[in-house]
């Protein structure tokens, strides 16, 4: 009896992907109760097999609950604790989607003026059936690695590099695709000396006149300009536990609310979780997430990462060129909520 | 982004925030709103600057009828629809910008002059709206466009919806590029955020004023990441033009005549 018990999956599973080598799950302040609960599933497991004693009714049932309370807490996950969940250290990163999803990745270097910013990776890829340029924010997994990508967050050279190799998939003919997993564009004195500001606008005038399909999707953090400056796309999608906004939380409670411990209240204000998101006709689609997220599952994250790029690719290379561009200006251009007086008609954001 | 200095206070006499000289405020006026002492050049509404940058009665004002409404609902310490009460009131101005069409030294244009007196010229999506009618009117009426870019950057109290306005203002200028169109960007203090990575860098010339603050990262976001003391240079108008992103700065008393020489080079 004990052997089938143990050959049962078990509810949560053991996390996969190298997100996670040391088989231990960080665990969020809203995750604790859940926690506790994998715990005694564990302990009871272990007396189980210690004493050869059958518990498998109490184990089934508190697997249910386990489950239970899994769906119940990440259905009714607040703003700020989708923000927690879009930067739980085992989520997984750009160069683990690119590990999963990607039968062939050349990474491509250099912006060809300055240097290269590993914050932003790029390269010729094959991936879910397609040829295309992927392009992705990079946080960096270990504390070297985190460093050396400045945690993700873009210097100029990362937009230019970008830009550059969207313009190598246009004169080639290959959809670009980007995921965006960043805080925002790096707030430093080589940035803004080397024109932050400049490289992220190229990008925005850039990109919304690029003859070639633009697929981008928001896997973690959409911080502010960082994440748009590669986010002028066809389709726009973002996994269902990211978030994407005009500025972080702590951000936002400093300014408005004068001290950062607002954040809760911010994010809840700025409405930027991936449901509202889709709801103000922001972005296209949400990918889902598996149950509890994608720190508990990233090869089921993948693969729904994977199966969207397949699908939206195939159809945005069906477009004729011309129909698709001016699609992506009108697009953008219906972007906002104000009201006319003379015209006597509001208009909304249109998807 | 906080108001350093905030526009010119009421009053017969006013102090300078950067020399600290009492100044007769009808000499400043008279002045351009420029310190006769020490050249610093205050922040100004956009009607103020309408006013200076145009031929006499030449401006006609268009897109005045658009309005922000609260999409998202935002409260925080106050809820933005208050907020936008208050502003509108004090300004007489629905939003952060005025835009139209007018002359300078008898040289056609269409301008959009951003209000740093109205919720820090932040751009949400009226800001937004009205200045890509601008650029599209420019198109159409093939006449050179002018934005004068003065903003904390992106409203944050539009949350996304005010981040899209970038993508769509950028989007707008490529056209009036692929156009032919001359768009010139006028730089004035303080540039940052949002704008700034938006249309304000995507000038065929991009011309500012002295000392202006221009920035993406503002200066105290900075301190705070990297946790050193900024010089009083950084990111100041003179740093840009020696880092290579602006093309030259001008003193307020000479931009109509540099903006009519560029007219003048570019359009036939």
């Amino acid at each position: 009896m004990a052997e089938t018990l143990v050959a049962e999956p078990r509810t949560p599973k053991s996390d996969a992907g190298n997100a996670n080598p040391s088989g231990l799950r960080h665990v969020l302040e809203f995750e604790k109760p859940l926690a506790r609960l994998e715990q005694q599933i564990r302990e009871l497991e272990a007396l189980q097999q210690q004493k050869q004693v059958d518990y498998s009714a109490e184990l089934r049932e508190l697997r249910n609950n386990y489950t239970a309370l899994l769906r119940k807490t990440y259905d009714n996950l607040s703003a700020w604790e989708t923000v927690q969940v879009a930067r739980h250290p085992q989520r997984p990163l750009f160069r683990d989607y690119v590990d999963m999803i990607c039968r062939e990745f050349r990474e491509l270097h250099g912006d060809r003026a300055f240097g290269d910013d590993p914050a932003v990776q790029c390269g010729l890829a094959r991936m879910a059936g397609h040829k295309v340029m992927l392009i992705g924010t990079h946080k960096g997994r270990d504390t070297k690695e985190k460093v050396r990508c400045y945690f993700g967050l873009a210097h100029p050279e990362g937009y230019r590099k970008a830009l550059r190799c969207m313009k190598l998939a246009e004169k080639f003919g290959l959809p670009v695709v980007c995921l965006i997993d960043t805080a925002g564009a790096y707030p430093g004195i080589g940035a803004e000396e080397r024109g932050q500001a400049e490289s992220i606008a190229r990008n925005l005038m850039e990109m919304s006149r690029l003859r070639t399909p633009i697929v981008s999707i928001i896997t973690g953090e959409g911080g502010s300009g960082g994440a748009l400056g590669l986010a002028v796309a066809d389709k726009v999608a973002m996994l269902q536990y990211s978030w994407y906004s005009v500025i972080s939380p702590e951000g936002c409670s400093g300014i408005l609310w004068k001290g950062s411990n607002n954040a809760h209240e911010a994010a809840e204000a700025l409405k930027l979780t991936s449901k509202h998101l889709k709801q103000l006709g922001v972005i296209d689609h949400v990918i889902p997430e598996p149950l509890g997220g994608a720190h508990r599952d990233p090869h089921t994250t993948a693969h729904n990462l994977e199966q969207y790029i397949a699908k939206t690719v195939r159809d945005l290379k069906r477009c004729k060129i011309d129909n698709l561009v001016e699609r992506r200006y009108e697009k953008f251009r219906n972007m906002g909520a104000f009201i006319e007086k003379a015209a006597r008609h509001a208009s909304r954001v249109t998807a | 982004m906080q108001l350093r200095k905030e526009g010119v206070p009421e009053g017969l006499w006013m102090r300078c925030p950067e020399c600290g000289a009492m100044l007769f405020r009808k000499i400043v006026e008279e002045s351009l709103h420029v310190c006769p002492e020490c050249d610093y050049h205050f922040r100004i509404s956009a009607r103020t600057r309408i006013a200076q940058l145009c031929d006499p009665d030449t401006f006609e004002e268009r897109f005045a009828d658009i309005e922000p409404v609260d999409p998202l609902k935002f409260v925080d310490k106050k809820a933005y629809r208050d907020r936008l009460k208050t502003e509108q009131d004090k300004t007489g101005n629905p939003d952060a910008v005025v835009c139209g069409k007018g002359f300078i030294k008898g040289r056609p244009l269409m301008l959009a002059v951003m209000d740093p007196t109205f919720m820090m010229g932040s751009m949400g999506s009226v800001v937004g709206e009205k200045i890509t009618r601008t650029i599209e009117a420019a198109i159409e009426e093939k006449l050179p466009l002018l934005i004068v870019s003065c903003s904390g950057g992106a409203r944050m109290q539009e949350s996304t919806l005010s981040l899209m306005q970038m993508a769509k203002t950028s989007a707008a200028i490529a056209r009036l590029d692929d156009a032919g169109g001359l768009f010139i960007s006028l730089l004035a203090d303080p540039t940052t955020g949002g704008v700034t990575a938006s249309f304000a860098m995507l000038g065929d010339f991009i011309i500012a004023e002295p000392r202006a603050l221009i920035a993406f990262a503002g200066p105290r976001t900075i301190a705070n990441t990297i946790k050193v003391e900024l010089p009083e240079s950084f990111q100041r108008a003179e740093f840009l033009l020696e880092h290579g992103f602006v093309d030259f700065v001008i003193h307020r008393r000479d931009l109509r005549s540099e903006i009519a020489r560029l007219i003048d080079f570019c359009v036939k």
